[in-house]
Parts: structure tokens; C-alpha cells; sequence
């Protein structure tokens, strides 16, 4: 299996490696869930790490609503999710930074932005900074691991893909492109542990005087009628929606038609 | 050029009149070498020219006024041929700048890049504190000429072959150099993925700033932005670091600006590079999403030979589209269907073959860039839709184009 062949070792060890969960929220009905793209990140763990070796952690607040959210990640067939306890409203980043430096995995997992709070996608970029790892954007997939280094696909707009080759350690964040996360199972769900840990508290003091709102429709963007005379307005106010400026060949060879077509394709570079 | 039309109520009285003495005269200089529309010929008989009589009309049609009231001008009206004249603004000592760091995909500024640099100009030109300018920083070539019309009044371009690819760590020292030197107010960029958005937060992350994320409108020093995937809007001061959504503000459009190169700082700090960029991957057209497909080959109910339209799809690395029809009958997978009850595709160029265009499928197609139509029928609605419409019979063009795609690989194939 493809899964099995990425597992390499490390000098023996295999490789370590850490995913930030967090509680997500389905668009629609609102209800807490496991984050979409952080299970995202957690389905390529699974795939890179097996058994012990992948830790989850989550830091926030513990409430029944966070905690039935974080079973969806035990669902997955994970032994424990560990949870940095945290008030509402406090700075997740350096309680997460001191329990990655104790942990010490090789790599650590997050999907691109949360779907609570800011969710300004953040976090990956403040954790590799400060411990001065690499970064890397929209993974799609792992491709090889070998002790320093991996070989990885990145996802580019419009399905591309492109080879990168990381040094490790690495904080990795997935969205879209990855693997689509299994299925959340009842029974491993209830019978995995959330592991409470105490950490550091850092008040948030920037985002207090935040206002926060549901999200307002965006105003549509009005065609601006730049006119000078009557006529021209007019013009503009009687115009057809429908451009129709298109070029229309007739009667003309298939040769001919072909010759037309394949010269508007090199034009906009879609022919490889 | 001065193209306000001034009246001489003198001379048209005379051309009015035609027992002035000066009448012949002022008819030609009104004509402006136009041909005279009656004379008296040599034997005393009055010739007139149909033809020379009346004037064209601003819309270009000949108006003949028999009133008296308006007199022949001759020539039709010159049309304002030179489009709204922007007003040109030269910024000489700026009290701060705005750094905009654009994506310019191929070189050349896109929409949203234009919007962000309208974001820039509104932050620069209304803010207390004196006149701002707003400061580009690219990276590779740029191709684009417009630059001053966007509202740039400086520009930085890191043109190298390291900063070709993906090189996020050079940028980020490159950005790192920008603010060294110029210390910009506020840094601007696109939250594009993988553009703006990662090399926003990257430097925010360096700088230690906490940038405004998702922001669409700014205003009065606050700036609001989307939240918890799109579900909240977040209200706050504007920070240094923001990165817009698109239409985040209206592009610039009165005036032009100088666009004048500011040299790129010199030394740049060595880095260690902990990413190295392998190049692109080839990926299978047919795996590729309907959704964010860049080229779609798309078949309606016009289409005999449908191995051949594979084929086809084949040898110009297209992806797969269907018309409803086509999926009903089973020519098509049901997930290869565009339109309303499909996929709404954002392909840059839709070639529709056979498809006449139900509104619905229109509907599915609207947000791609150059829309194909190969059809039999010049009636339907595909074609008026269409920026190139070839009426033929589409399995004949279609072994055409295969044929001259096919021959010109063989060529660089022979050549190389």
C-alpha cells in the first residue's frame, strides 16, 4: 500500500510527528465539529505516522461542546488528544510553542485556518517562526521522507502541483488540496482519552477591543459609468448585457477553423 | 487639442443667406473643402450634388435639416476619439509610503492586484499626515506597462532568477530590505493562496506584527475583515500588516502616476534555504477538478464521434465537460456535467463543442475568461456567447486541430 511506503524511518526512529487540532463549525447548522481542514492534516498524520508516534493537541477552552468536537479526531483512530487548557480569549500560540518544544516532533501538522475565533491562519506561520523551522503552504501530498529532508507536493491554484524538497523540522498546513479525512467512528471516539494538561496563559490584549459580528453580505461592485456626454450615458444605460463581441467564422475550411481555434489557445497558453 | 466647438454666428448667418455677397465663400470655408452642394453651371442651369447635401450626424448618419436652422458643417462632427484623460500626479517627497507587494501572475498586474493598489491609493491620498505614495515591490519581470495608470508612484522589482519559482524565504528577505530601507506605514497584500497570502504572513510573523486578515473594507482608520471562515466580520484599528480580499476597493481610474523604479536594497543578508523548489509536476487533465480546471473540451448533443472527442481531449490536455444532454443520454459521466445542476467552472478557455448554449449551461460558464464555440448551428446562443465561434461540422475541425497539435509535437519532437 502507498500508505506503508511512506512510512520511513529516521535513524531507526520513526518519525514524529505532531497535529494542532482545533473545534471547527459546520457552515451551516452552526454545530461544533472537527475542524475540516485540521482533520485534513490529521488523515495525512495517520498516513506518515502510525500509532504512537502521531500526537494531537489542542489548546483551547474545555466545554461539552469543544470536548464532543475533539472526539471526532479520536474517531479517527487516535489513543488521545491532548488539551492545553485555555480561557476564551487568550493567546493559544505560546502555550502551543512550549508544548512543541518539549514534545520535539520532526513535524507538525495544521490545516490552513480555523473555522472559530479570528481564523486568520496564523499560527503555523508564528510557531515557525519563533522556532525557526521550515514552512510549508497547501500541502497536498508527502512523497518521501528520509531523514533530513522530504519530498513533498504542493498545491497550486487550478489543480497543479508542484515538487518541493523540505528540511526538517517543518511545520506543514493543509487545506483543500489534501486527502479528503476518513470517516469519524462512534465506538474509538468514545473509547479514545482528551488528556488535560496545564500550560501558560497569555491574555490576548490586542483583540479584546475587537468588534465582532455575524458576516454581512459584501456589497456587490456597481458598473461605474464613466460618461461625459448625455449620448454616452445613454449608451451605457441602453447597452445589452450580452457583449456579443465574439468573432463568428463562417463557410470557412475545418482547416481554417482549427488554424483559429489553436491560435487563440497559444494565446492564452493553456497548450502544453 | 482643443475640441470645443466654437460658433460663428456671422458666418453661419451668411451661409443662411444666400443673396450675400459673400455667400459662395463662406460656404466653402464652412465645407472645409467638402464639395459644394448646387452651383450654376455653364449654361446658366443649376447643378446640384445629392450627395454633398446635409451633414453627418454624431451617430454617422447623414442628417438633411431643410429648416434652414442648422447649416451644413461639412465633415462629420470628429468623434472624442482619446478616451477620459487622466489627470497626471507626480508625488516628489511622499510623507510616508504604502507597499503594496502584488502577486502579478505572468508579469502583469491582475484585477485583484489593481483593486489592492486602489486600496493603497485610498490609504495613501486620504490619510492625515500629509501625502503618501504608494510603493510596488515585485518580483521577476515585470511585463506590465500600465504601471502609473494602476496608481504606482514607485516601484521596487527584485528581477532575478532566485526569486524565480517558489522562493518564499529570498522574498521575505527581499520584504525585509523594503522595510529596512523605506519603512512603508502600511504593507498591502492580496490574501491569494499561495500569492499574498503566505507572503503576508510570513512577514507579519518576522515583524512581529499582527496583520488584519480577510479585510474588505477600510475606512476611517479601521479596517473590517471576515473571521472564523467567513462566518463573523471583525472590526478593528487598522494595522500595519493588512491583507485584502478581492474588490477590496475601487481601482484607480482618474488619474496617472509616475511610476517612477526605486532601486532594490543592494545587500541582502545571505539565508540558509530550507526549500528548495523541484519544479512543476505534470498532473493528468482528466484527474483535475471540473471546478478549477484551467482548459476544458466540452461536448453537447452536437458530437457523432465520441472516441474521437476523447481523443481529442487527450492530445490538447484538456479536461472532460459535458453538456446536460450529453450526460442523459450516458455519452458523459454525471460529474463531468457544467452548468446549473453541475459545475459551475471557472476555466479560462471553454471550447463548447456541438453545445447550443441552454441558459442553464450558460449560467455554469459565465466566470470563464474566453469561451470556444464549435457548432453547425450560427443561430444559437453558444455563439453569441462566444469570443470565437466556428461554424463547421465539429468532428471534421476537431481531426483537424488533433492533426496540427499532433504534427507540431512531432516537429519539436524531430527538432530536439
Amino acid at each position: 500500500m502507498q500508505r506503508d511506503g511512506k512510512r520511513s524511518m529516521t535513524g531507526g526512529q520513526p518519525l514524529t510527528v505532531a497535529a494542532l487540532v482545533s473545534v471547527g463549525r459546520h457552515p451551516v447548522t452552526g454545530r461544533p465539529r472537527r475542524a475540516e481542514f485540521d482533520a485534513r492534516a490529521v488523515e495525512l498524520g495517520l498516513s506518515l505516522a502510525p500509532g504512537e508516534a502521531l500526537r494531537l493537541v489542542h489548546a483551547g477552552a474545555r466545554t461539552p461542546d469543544s470536548d464532543s468536537a475533539l472526539r471526532g479526531y479520536l474517531g479517527m483512530g487516535i489513543g488521545a488528544v491532548e488539551v492545553l487548557e485555555q480561557p476564551e480569549g487568550a493567546d493559544v500560540v505560546p502555550a502551543l510553542e512550549a508544548w512543541v518544544r518539549t514534545a520535539a516532533p520532526r513535524l507538525v501538522l495544521c490545516g490552513a485556518h480555523g473555522e472559530t475565533g479570528e481564523a486568520s491562519g496564523l499560527v503555523p506561520f508564528l510557531l515557525a517562526e519563533r522556532l525557526g523551522w521550515s514552512l510549508v503552504c497547501d500541502l497536498a501530498e508527502v512523497e518521501a521522507v528520509d531523514g533530513e529532508t522530504m519530498t513533498v507536493l504542493q498545491a497550486l491554484p487550478r489543480g497543479q502541483r508542484r515538487r518541493l524538497r523540505v528540511r526538517l523540522p517543518a511545520v506543514i498546513t493543509v487545506d483543500a488540496a489534501a486527502r479528503a479525512a476518513r470517516q469519524s467512528a462512534f465506538g474509538p471516539a468514545r473509547r479514545g482519552e482528551l488528556r488535560p494538561l496545564a500550560a501558560a496563559v497569555t491574555p490576548d490584549r490586542e483583540a479584546e477591543g475587537w468588534a465582532r459580528t455575524p458576516a454581512r453580505k459584501r456589497p456587490k461592485r456597481l458598473k461605474i459609468v464613466k460618461a461625459t456626454s448625455a449620448r454616452e450615458r445613454f449608451k451605457a444605460a441602453a447597452a445589452k448585457a450580452e457583449g456579443g463581441g465574439g468573432q463568428v467564422l463562417t463557410g470557412v475550411s475545418a482547416r481554417a477553423g482549427a488554424e483559429a481555434i489553436l491560435k487563440l489557445l497559444r494565446e492564452e497558453g493553456v497548450l502544453r | 487639442m482643443n475640441d470645443i466647438i466654437r460658433r460663428d454666428p456671422r458666418s453661419e448667418w451668411i451661409a443662411r443667406n444666400r443673396l450675400h455677397p459673400e455667400h459662395e465663400a463662406v460656404l466653402a470655408r464652412i465645407g472645409g473643402g467638402a464639395p459644394v452642394a448646387q452651383w450654376m453651371g455653364p449654361n446658366g442651369v443649376l447643378r446640384r450634388d445629392p450627395h454633398a447635401v446635409g451633414f453627418i450626424g454624431p451617430n454617422g448618419i447623414r442628417r438633411i435639416d431643410r429648416s434652414g436652422a442648422q447649416t451644413a458643417s461639412g465633415a462629420a462632427r470628429r468623434e472624442a476619439t482619446a478616451g477620459p484623460s487622466r489627470r497626471l500626479v507626480r508625488i516628489e517627497t511622499p510623507a510616508f509610503l504604502v507597499a503594496v507587494v502584488a502577486d502579478m501572475p505572468g508579469g502583469r498586474l491582475s484585477a485583484y492586484d489593481r483593486d489592492l493598489l486602489g486600496l493603497a491609493r485610498q490609504l495613501a491620498d486620504g490619510d492625515g499626515g500629509g501625502q503618501g505614495a504608494v510603493l510596488l515591490v515585485c518580483f521577476g519581470e515585470t511585463r506590465e506597462e500600465g504601471l502609473g495608470d494602476a496608481g504606482v508612484d514607485r516601484v521596487v522589482t527584485f528581477a532575478g532568477a532566485q526569486f524565480a519559482g517558489y522562493a518564499p524565504e529570498l522574498r521575505l528577505t527581499a520584504l525585509g530590505g523594503v522595510e529596512h530601507t523605506h519603512e512603508p506605514r502600511h504593507w498591502l497584500f492580496p490574501d491569494s493562496p499561495l500569492g499574498g497570502a503566505e507572503l503576508g504572513r510570513r512577514l507579519a510573523a518576522r515583524l512581529g506584527e499582527r496583520p488584519a486578515t480577510q479585510v474588505w473594507q477600510i475606512g476611517d482608520g479601521r479596517c473590517t475583515g471576515r473571521g472564523a471562515a467567513g462566518a463573523t466580520d471583525i472590526s478593528r484599528a487598522l494595522p500595519r500588516i493588512v491583507l485584502a480580499l478581492p474588490e477590496c476597493a475601487e481601482p484607480v481610474t482618474d488619474t496617472t502616476h509616475a511610476a517612477e523604479p526605486f532601486a532594490a536594497p543592494a545587500t541582502l543578508p545571505q539565508i540558509m534555504r530550507r526549500i528548495d523548489d523541484l519544479g512543476a509536476v505534470a498532473v493528468d487533465p482528466a484527474g483535475v477538478a471540473l471546478a478549477e480546471a484551467e482548459f476544458i473540451l466540452s461536448a453537447g448533443n452536437g458530437i457523432d464521434d465520441w472516441d474521437a472527442f476523447h481523443h481529442a481531449a487527450r492530445v490538447l490536455g484538456a479536461t472532460e465537460g459535458a453538456s446536460r444532454v450529453a450526460v442523459d443520454n450516458g455519452f458523459m459521466p454525471r460529474d463531468r456535467q457544467v452548468g446549473a445542476t453541475g459545475t459551475w467552472v471557472t476555466a479560462r478557455v471553454y471550447l463548447a463543442v456541438g453545445i447550443s448554449g441552454a441558459i442553464q449551461h450558460l449560467q455554469g460558464i459565465q466566470q470563464c475568461d474566453k469561451v470556444v464555440a464549435l457548432n453547425t448551428d450560427a443561430g444559437c446562443d453558444m455563439v453569441k456567447r462566444a469570443d470565437l465561434a466556428v461554424i463547421a461540422d465539429s468532428s471534421e475541425v476537431l481531426a483537424a486541430l488533433v492533426d496540427m497539435v499532433e504534427g507540431v509535437r512531432k516537429e519539436q519532437r524531430d527538432a530536439a
